[in-house]
């Protein structure tokens, strides 16, 4: 928000790209959950986008992104964020946009420090370098600290009316963002992606170890972020809804697993993913009963549909005391 | 001028978003198009998009289980 009011002070006609790769925290788990539904669901680039008076375009690259995510060439960072792969192919794909359309250049909201893995001095070439934008790459809030750039040669913009930010702190973010008038902002970059999250991670190392391959499709991402992940066997997992908004969610997905709910009392839609057998799935039926309001009642009833629209096989079983679901069963 | 329907139900945003976009850029100024969508977010995003790319938001309104939201292309 800021580098964009930045360049824009000088007179540069700026619009936005906002990729969408399937990992964004925002958006979806708001819509999801019911305890979410008083949150404000308007999405943060289109927000910034209009508090700027920019257009904003947003681009799906989830199918493409999968190569990120699988082999990042430059590694992870703290958990399964591929930060400096991701932010190269973002500024390709910018700047094969900025190509496409007609624009000059890319300007990026980066600060040399800011972010251990992605936003080092080492990393600020390799990004341009890599990611094929070469000199056509203006960072306006840390230009000063960087060599002159192609838009700054051809006077295009003014060099002293960049910044020399650098480092963790965002005081002169703030500083910079009162002088231009902006008095509200968006979340910092890093909350806002899923996979810089450890728990998110854990449940994505998981599905690749139990599928012995490191795949997935947009499907096992979205359902990553909800409800409760227990794995009582490699051959398979349970969803467990852990309330209405994501039993909504979750109803969606009934035709691809096999899925079971209490009848005899209120409880929560679970999702399986693998391939249980009989006893696996009396294993789960006394799972989810624990998780239902017959949690401490003698004998729970679920209806388990191993496919679909077929008919529903009814079993009866004692629900599984709290203490018996060992801690490492949880994914999280 | 034409109207034409999108069908963004059961999509979480910002898929529903991304679709009306990818739709519109095949339209013509004055074609009408009605998203239909579930995910309540839709309400605050197609609306925000349509302000920071110039097209008019004719209406937008729930009926019952969706969501319907009715665009006016213009020439932006």
């Amino acid at each position: 928000m800021l580098a964009t009011k930045v360049i824009q002070e000088q007179g540069v006609h700026v619009e936005g790209i906002n990729f969408y790769t399937g990992f964004c925290v925002e958006g979806h788990t708001h819509a999801i959950r019911k305890k979410d539904k008083e949150k404000q669901k308007k999405n943060s680039s289109l927000w910034v986008a209009e508090q700027l008076g920019i257009k904003l375009h947003i681009i799906d690259i989830s199918e493409e992104y999968k190569d990120i995510v699988l082999n990042p060439k430059h590694g992870y960072g703290q958990n399964l964020n591929p930060c400096l792969d991701c932010k190269i192919d973002m500024v390709a794909r910018a700047w094969q946009w900025c190509q496409d359309n007609d624009f000059d250049f890319v300007i990026t909201g980066e600060v040399i420090g800011q972010r251990p893995k992605s936003q080092r001095k080492a990393t600020m070439p390799i990004i341009a370098r890599e990611s094929q934008v070469e000199d056509r790459l203006v960072r306006p809030l840390c230009a000063q600290h960087l060599p002159e750039t192609y838009p700054e040669r051809e006077g295009w913009v003014k060099r002293e009316e960049l910044y020399d930010f650098s480092g963790r702190s965002r005081k002169p973010q703030f500083a910079l963002a009162e002088k231009l008038g902006i008095d509200e902002w968006s979340q910092p970059a890093g909350g806002c992606c899923f996979l810089t999250d450890a728990s998110y991670s854990k449940k994505l190392q998981d599905l690749w170890d139990a599928r012995g391959e490191r795949r997935y499709e947009v499907d096992d991402i979205m359902l990553l972020k909800v409800g409760r992940h227990i794995r009582p066997a490699k051959n398979f997992k349970l969803i467990v809804s852990r309330e209405e908004g994501e039993n909504n969610f979750m109803r969606g997905y009934r035709s691809q697993f096999t899925y079971l709910y209490p009848t005899s009392h209120g409880g929560p839609l679970t999702l399986i993913d693998g391939s249980p057998t009989d006893e696996d799935l009396e294993l789960a039926a006394r799972i989810v009963a624990r998780f239902s309001q017959g949690r401490n009642a003698d004998k729970v009833t679920l209806e388990v549909v191993r496919e679909h629209n077929q008919p529903a096989q009814v079993v009866q079983v004692v629900p599984m005391p709290a203490d018996d679901i060992p801690e490492e069963w949880y994914i999280h | 001028m034409s109207q034409h329907e999108l069908n963004a139900r059961n999509l979480l945003c910002p898929i529903p978003v991304i679709r009306t976009q990818n739709k519109i850029s095949e339209l013509s100024a004055g074609d009408q198009l009605v998203v239909y969508c579930t995910d309540p977010g839709t309400l605050h995003d197609i609306p925000a998009w349509c302000r920071v790319h110039g097209h008019t938001l004719v209406s937008a309104e729930e009926q019952s289980d969706e969501i319907v939201i009715t665009i006016e292309v213009n020439d932006t």
